[in-house]
């Protein structure tokens, strides 16, 4: 007879430990229906010089990441220093896409604070970015020989993300 | 003089509600239909908990402009949820498809409502059981003459 008043404490807990559950999920980290999947092709303008062209068809065979950025997003700035570690000393083709920006202050911003890319698309519009699905701004994506997504990141990236993940990734891409 | 200065303080709270962000023209009334009704039932990405038709971040922007080209177009709208299913996962839908990862999601109010049901229903047959204990025979005789009595 006892154990019917358990029943609503034991009520009480499961419903706790779903709303914990339930806190402890970060709602920003949408997950993401492109990996595995061919990534999204795109031709942009090049950031450095409206009259050349960047595309993802020139990056066929190699691992690289796509970082899509802007001037206007906080933690950009923040994962900058970060970015310009992983192409100079980590050996990381990083091909960026200045989204929703300002020619001349994302220029502005690459003299000053370095350029970690080996190409810059500017997509001022949005026309390439919805098909990546991006969302939010720093979105990180590696790809591989195959041209396909298999890691991607919404927010700034940090060095235990790529310790943890991504760099092991990449050297088991690099390898196949 | 009170009364004017609330009464502008009002309109002035108004204008943000005047503030409609871009309106799309379109020359088919059935296709402005189905553009109202596929920004209201896509989600915004960024302001996670509004749609398409109430989120005013650029992003939403940008699909809202993206769902207009494609109706104008005269895409059905099974293609435009295609395209940004395709792009954004189920997430976008503010109705979410029926797969065994959403189950639950669908089935549970109605085994909320079964099992509440079920509940009432023991109880009430319990308490019936309660209210009424089984007559002595005594008791019965007694209500035979009271009865008797009243014809009379």
């Amino acid at each position: 007879m006892k154990a019917r008043y358990l029943i609503p404490l034991g009520i009480f807990i499961l419903l706790a430990v779903f709303l914990g559950i339930g806190l402890t999920l970060n709602p920003r980290e949408v997950p993401s229906v492109l990996i595995d999947k061919p990534a999204p092709r795109f031709t942009l303008p090049d950031l450095m010089d409206p009259e050349r062209k960047v595309s993802s068809a020139s990056y066929s065979g190699e691992v690289w990441l796509l970082n899509v950025w802007g001037t206007w997003c906080p933690e950009c700035w923040k994962e900058h220093s970060f970015l310009m570690h992983l192409a100079h000393n980590e050996g990381l083709k990083i091909v960026g896409i200045d989204w929703r920006d300002d020619r001349a202050e994302a220029i502005k911003m690459l003299r000053e604070q370095g350029n970690p890319f080996v190409a810059v698309g500017f997509d001022p519009d949005s026309s390439a970015i919805m098909d990546w699905g991006v969302y939010g701004a720093p979105e990180t994506f590696l790809i591989d020989k195959a041209g396909n997504i298999r890691w991607k990141h919404t927010g700034a990236l940090t060095p235990i993300l790529w310790q943890e993940q991504l760099q092991p990734l990449v050297m088991q891409l690099k390898g196949q | 003089m009170k009364r004017l200065l609330l009464f502008f303080l009002l309109m002035a709270m108004m204008l943000p509600a005047v503030a409609r962000v871009e309106a799309y023209h379109f020359d088919d009334p059935a296709m402005e239909a189905r553009y109202k009704q596929l920004i209201d039932e896509l989600r915004c990405l960024v302001c996670q908990n509004q749609n398409l038709a109430d989120s005013n971040a650029e992003l939403a922007q940008d699909m809202r402009r993206l769902t207009y080209e494609m109706v104008s177009k005269g895409e059905s709208n099974e293609a435009v949820i295609a395209f940004m299913v395709q792009r954004y996962g189920d997430f976008v839908l503010y109705r979410p498809p029926f797969r065994t990862s959403t189950a639950l999601l669908w089935i549970g109010p109605f085994i909320i409502l079964a099992v509440g049901v079920l509940v009432l229903v023991a109880f009430i047959r319990k308490r019936g059981k309660e209210r009424m204990p089984a007559m002595g025979s005594q008791d019965q005789e007694r209500v035979r003459r009271l009865l008797e009595d009243k014809e009379t």
